[in-house]
């Protein structure tokens, strides 16, 4: 790496400096736009005890739902867990915690996290266990509760282009979680399906300015689709 | 007759106006999108990320990339835009979404609703359901007016932890149209052949019943 090439050799590379405790972030919605080698990374690195912030928790074998094979997660922060019966086992079991936040806080706490605004007031969760211990607000005579910002040792997502330079464009609905993930770690990690050269990018298309980003890596995805559903055509 | 999951989703798309844009949640709220009244435009939005959203696709246009809030393949229609989660619930939070359509375990008189967790049983999370109920001012909750056992799901009270305080206004259940306001049920409409005693009883909030209510007619 040097100057702006963000681009690494190889996954283990990508992952450098990841410890046992630390806080990672994860982009994707279900299996749609989660970086998938990057997780694998963390498999074979056996890092443990960590604390993953995604909106999901992948599923049996795929996804982040490999990480909890080895125990590697401690807790878990998502909005909805519901697909994974490892999971459910763990959670059970008392070895892994989870705290259920609301998915467009969620999306909110990581985009003030990377924004530099430490917390933020919002009517989600007002009333409801969400809201349970936190500060609440009267503004314009509704509630509001406080809600602090997230901020992670690693950040991983994934993107369709990226160039050296770090900026990134997302492919459809793959985009979801990925943008706000990637402001928000102290170290932003980005695979990409394909490396393009600078220029090659709209600069106007960018979703994720290179800026955000410290290392780039081109992988190859399975892309495994969690529900799939067709109509006669 | 009991309202079937079809004429559920039909009486709740009549309230679908022309330029709206539309959240439809899991279940009974997504089949609403069949029954779109002709010379109305609705525009849908998932909440992962997509506004305008089509069909289900064919097999030859499935894209893992594309999916809805549900996480099944979907399609686009022409003149969709797509962005992140934190844009997307800017949208709802800010109130530019015009309807949200959601099932629900309970709903009460102060306009309070559980839909997310059964205690004891296994918590899966609310997903966007919290986020979607405090954003919206114009939500339909769907869903049945009593348990198989015959237990009330319109409460004086919520009994389950609430995924939004004080926030519904209108209930369309398997045998009634309902309001909700000045902290109690307001009957508007029955289910075609349900008495209106039937509903009272399977009703335990209070609830307001006028001289006359119409039967929803299909």
């Amino acid at each position: 790496m040097a100057g702006f090439d963000k681009v690494v050799a190889n996954y283990a590379e990508a992952m450098v400096g990841l410890e046992d405790g630390m806080t990672v972030l994860a982009g994707g919605f279900g299996l749609c736009g989660i970086p998938e080698n990057l997780i694998n990374e963390i498999r074979r690195k056996g890092t443990r005890d960590l604390t993953v912030v995604s909106n999901n928790c992948g599923v049996d074998g795929f996804g982040l739902g490999v990480l909890l094979e080895d125990r590697q997660i401690r807790k878990m922060v998502s909005s909805y867990v519901g697909e994974n019966k490892l999971f459910e086992e763990q959670l059970l079991a008392g070895i892994l915690e989870v705290e259920l936040t609301p998915q467009g806080t969620l999306a909110e706490k990581m985009r003030a996290g990377g924004a530099g605004i430490p917390a933020f007031f919002t009517a989600t969760g007002y009333g409801t266990p969400v809201g349970e211990g936190k500060e609440s607000r009267v503004f314009n005579g509704r509630h509001y509760i406080m809600e602090e910002a997230i901020v992670g040792d690693f950040a991983i997502v994934k993107a369709w282009k990226g160039d050296r330079f770090g900026n990134l464009i997302y492919r459809h609905a793959a985009q979801n979680f990925n943008p706000m993930v990637a402001t928000a770690g102290k170290i932003t990690v980005a695979e990409v399906e394909e490396i393009v050269e600078p220029g090659e990018l709209e600069p106007s298309q960018v979703h994720t300015p290179g800026i955000y980003i410290d290392r780039l890596i081109q992988g190859h995805f399975e892309k495994r689709i969690e529900k799939r559903t067709v109509r006669e055509g | 007759m009991a309202l079937s999951r079809e004429q559920l989703a039909q009486r709740v798309a009549r309230e679908l106006e022309d330029g709206y844009y539309v959240n439809l949640g899991i279940g009974i709220p997504t089949l609403v999108a069949n029954y779109i009244p002709e010379g109305v435009e609705v525009m849908l939005q998932s909440e992962n990320g997509l506004l305008g959203m089509g069909p289900f696709p064919t097999e030859e246009q499935v894209d893992a990339d594309m999916v809805n809030a549900g996480k099944q393949t979907v399609t686009a229609i022409k003149g969709a835009s797509i962005f992140s989660s934190a844009e997307s619930f800017a949208m709802i939070r800010g109130g530019h979404v015009d309807l949200t359509v959601l099932g629900a375990f309970e709903v009460d008189v102060e306009g309070s609703i559980a839909s997310y967790m059964i205690p004891g049983k296994l918590i899966k999370g609310m997903g966007g359901a919290m986020d979607l109920v405090a954003g919206a001012d114009n939500i339909i909750v769907t869903m049945t007016h009593a348990s198989k056992h015959g237990e009330s799901k319109l409460l004086p009270r919520c009994t389950l932890p609430l995924t939004g305080f004080g926030c519904i206004r209108k209930v369309v259940t398997d045998l009634a149209y309902i309001e909700i306001a000045d902290g109690r049920f307001w009957l508007r409409e029955r289910a075609p052949g349900v008495s209106v005693d039937e509903i009272v009883r399977l009703t335990a909030g209070e609830m307001v019943v006028p001289e006359v209510v119409p039967e929803m007619v299909f």
